[in-house]
């Protein structure tokens, strides 16, 4: 004998009318048989029968109204095996549901997430990170963040046969910004391969070719277009080893220029930090000089995750020196001080940093030390380092291209009032593009970004000067 | 990527497929009848609040999935969307792996973590189970370009929809595929119903077999309720892929039985309709009469239906008592650790 249970009909119902019968007792019935009609307010059901067997009884008439999902409708006298059914006392081995609104009965303190937004999951064991060791007497060698990426790229290919290169004019154009230049003359069309314009289909590509194996670079021409391709990123790329229990890895680099280049307009300007730096499952790294650019582009093409790669336009032409060492590789999650100060802690990331450096210089022609934090790695943000530099200048000026709210700077401001706020001698402040789309006009521009005196002002305010 | 001369060869006309084997006709039987055992006690465990959010049950579709699996190679894969289920058991996933993760058990094929719309296994070649309506397409022509940079010989299968058909990606897809030659076989799964809009209601040019052709990708209708039909077809247009002429697309005509969800009433059509199909077109009740004609016995087909059976029911009583997963699993899954 086994009963027949009033079914839910969708996540939420609770009871329905159970509006009429289509067997009697004494029928025979067989998998798939309409057996019944549900109504909620929503809608009405049919109810199929799983087993075959002899309607023994009906529990609950036509028309009632009410009737409690789970509560036995019918009986069926099964033919051989149907014991193996589900049985009535089934609900109660159900998954508990949490008590809403019970205080007490909270979720399983194991799964309690930390305060830090990285949760116990070491994404990476930070206190271990270190920038490569420069050897003594190593050379210096002045280079472009252009070339910078290029041998990133070209140093990865060599090493592993199943890295390549796929996007927009990465390849007979040499790169829309020559970013790939000679990679095609290298490596040939099977790992140089120019797409067409159609990113969310390559970047969707991408991520397949990554699911079966390889470890594809996918470049957009800028961010702003990688947005058609948002979905792939965050839903396939992102998402997948957690939702595959980890049988499904993608190891790829969607990188390109990111933030506003100069003068051309709001669809073309914009910084997707903070866009991507919400999204478990992605590391997002932005890099500023030739070093790290080439150093954590290597790291993200052997990253076994998937790396959103924000470079900067107005950065790619400009020479930095980098030591001339193989394998030169930066870790992913590590900030790094780029100048030391005592009176306050300026944050930024990509070619922001270069602002915030020069601010300091004009801080310290008015008695103000800045130390210089460069993000690096949006995620896993390195919030020790920050803290650290705040417990010693108790200010804090975060500095980003980006819009303010929901911004990187307020996740770096956040995490500062987590981890010391008893440090802070001020509010901390945020500098920032104005929260507008990014106007064309230059006088217009010019307001709306971020400038070398908008942090000069800001350093000033919060040490009250 | 360089593009193959266009010269494509004609291939797999008149393969050897139109009479099937006993054996082989048994084996259908078999595996339909364990996807729709399998589903309906899946909407079963559904209605008794053991499955949670979507359910999205592949009922009347089974001769597709078993169909395709039948010329399937080893290393080739497979990729759908979250009407999964069936694709999952075709491939030869485990019963209980895919129950026990429709109930959010920590023996569910992802640890509880996917549900009914993500689920994978790398070793049946299933590369899921993807909840964005058409992401899959892309994906797929991804796996596909990857066998033809390894070159493994192997056919990608992206199955989808005709809602999913009008997605934009579908066609950045489509030329991409053809334009480098990637080894893929696009299988839509025309149910005419996206959801709770008709084909007709949705599409400007309902046969979607033409959608390639501003491609140039060859494409072919189907009876997606003949499990020997589609096997026939399936072959072709593998045998096609494989030997690098680049995409084919099958359409592949059917129905389902069940609502788009299991909280779907479907008053979009009427209840004669889906009679009409049931009654008419059944890819089980189809396969029965074949049965027949080869002479194979109701004592065998009883002796298959029992041994469904009892797998349903040993998957559904693994599905309710395997545990939920440890809270430690929370945060694992998130990221790999990087080897350096």
């Amino acid at each position: 004998m086994t009963d027949i249970l009033m079914p839910a009909l969708s996540p939420t119902m609770e009871e329905g009318t159970l509006a009429k019968w289509h067997v009697k007792q004494g029928d025979t019935v067989k998998a798939g048989d309409v057996i019944a009609e549900i109504e909620t307010d929503k809608a009405t059901m049919e109810v199929e029968a799983v087993d075959e067997g002899v309607i023994s009884a009906i529990l609950v008439e036509a028309g009632t109204e009410g009737v409690k999902v789970n509560t036995p409708i019918a009986q069926l006298d099964g033919e051989e095996g149907s014991a193996a059914a589900p049985k009535a006392e089934a609900p109660a081995e159900a998954p508990k549901q949490e008590a809403a609104g019970d205080p007490e009965k909270k979720p399983a303190e194991e799964a309690k997430p930390q305060p830090e937004g990285e949760g116990p999951a070491p994404v990476v064991a930070k206190v271990a990170l270190k920038d490569p060791e420069i050897p003594a007497g190593a050379k210096m060698v002045k280079i472009t963040v252009r070339d910078a990426l290029r041998d990133a790229m070209a140093e990865e290919m060599r090493r592993d046969e199943t890295v390549f290169l796929m996007g927009e004019e990465v390849a007979q154009y040499q790169g829309a910004y020559k970013v790939s230049r000679d990679l095609l003359q290298e490596f040939g069309d099977r790992r140089v391969i120019d797409t067409p314009i159609t990113e969310h289909g390559f970047a969707g590509l991408g991520v397949g070719a990554a699911m079966a194996g390889l470890k594809p670079i996918v470049e957009f021409m800028t961010w702003n277009f990688g947005m058609q391709a948002i979905d792939q990123i965050i839903n396939s790329a992102a998402k997948t080893l957690y939702m595959s229990g980890g049988q499904i890895k993608s190891s790829i680099v969607f990188r390109g220029p990111n933030g506003a280049a100069s003068r051309v307009g709001a669809q073309h300007s914009q910084d997707y930090s903070a866009w991507y730096g919400q999204v478990p499952g992605l590391k997002v790294v932005a890099p500023y000089d030739a070093a790290d650019a080439k150093g954590l582009l290597k790291a993200a093409i052997r990253d076994p995750n998937p790396v959103v790669f924000l470079e900067h336009e107005m950065m790619y032409g400009v020479e930095f020196e980098i030591p001339e060492v193989e394998d030169w590789i930066v870790p992913i999650g590590k900030a790094k001080v780029r100048r030391e100060g005592k009176d306050v802690t300026l944050t930024a990331h990509s070619r922001m940093v270069g602002l915030a450096l020069k601010a300091a210089e004009e801080l310290a022609a008015e008695g103000i030390e800045a130390e210089v934090i460069d993000l690096r790695t949006i995620r896993p943000l390195d919030h020790e380092t920050i803290v650290e530099s705040v417990k010693k200048t108790n200010r804090l000026v975060s500095c980003e291209e980006g819009w303010g709210p929901m911004g990187v700077g307020a996740e770096v401001v956040a995490r500062v009032i987590e981890h010391a706020f008893d440090y802070l001698d001020a509010p901390p402040l945020r500098v920032h593009q104005e929260d507008v789309p990014l106007p064309y006009a230059a006088n217009l521009e010019a307001l709306s970004l971020p400038s070398v005196d908008k942090i000069v002002k800001a350093a000033k305010a919060v040490s009250y000067k | 990527m360089a593009r193959a001369s266009k010269a494509k060869a004609q291939s797999g006309r008149g393969s050897d497929t139109g009479v099937t084997g006993r054996d082989q006709l048994l084996k259908y039987y078999r595996d339909m009848l364990l996807i729709r055992r399998f589903e309906e006690r899946a909407g079963q465990l559904y209605g008794m609040g053991l499955i949670g959010g979507f359910c999205h049950l592949y009922i009347g579709q089974e001769a597709i999935a078993v169909g395709m699996e039948a010329i399937r190679k080893p290393g080739d894969q497979i990729i759908t969307g979250y009407r999964d289920h069936g694709h999952m058991l075709a491939a030869g996933m485990e019963s209980r792996e895919v129950m026990a993760e429709l109930t959010g058990r920590s023996g569910g094929s992802s640890k509880g973590k996917g549900g009914s719309m993500h689920m994978f296994s790398t070793e049946a070649g299933f590369y899921g189970g993807h909840g964005i309506v058409g992401a899959q397409v892309s994906l797929g022509t991804g796996l596909a370009l990857a066998n033809k940079y390894k070159q493994n010989g192997n056919v990608a299968f992206a199955y989808f929809g005709d809602g999913a058909a009008n997605q934009g990606q579908v066609y950045e897809s489509f030329n991409m595929a053809e334009l480098w030659d990637l080894p893929v076989v696009y299988v839509i799964e025309n149910n005419q119903y996206a959801m709770g809009t008709s084909i007709e209601r949705s599409a400007s040019e309902t046969r979607l077999h033409k959608r390639g052709i501003s491609f140039q990708i060859p494409g072919e209708e189907v009876d997606g309720m003949d499990v020997e039909a589609v096997a026939a077809a399936g072959l072709k247009a593998a045998e096609h892929a494989r030997s690098g002429n680049g995409p084919y697309i099958l359409e592949m005509k059917t129905y389902r039985y069940r609502g788009h969800s299991m909280s779907d009433p479907a008053k979009y059509r009427t209840k004669e309709e889906v009679d009409e199909v049931k009654k008419t077109r059944d890819p089980i009740d189809h396969l029965r009469e074949k049965l027949d004609a080869a002479k194979v016995t109701e004592d065998e087909l009883k002796k298959i239906d029992a041994e469904v059976k009892a797998i349903v029911a040993d998957a559904a009583e693994f599905a309710r008592t395997s545990p939920e997963p440890d809270p430690s699993e929370l945060y694992t899954d998130v990221y790999l650790e990087a080897a350096e």
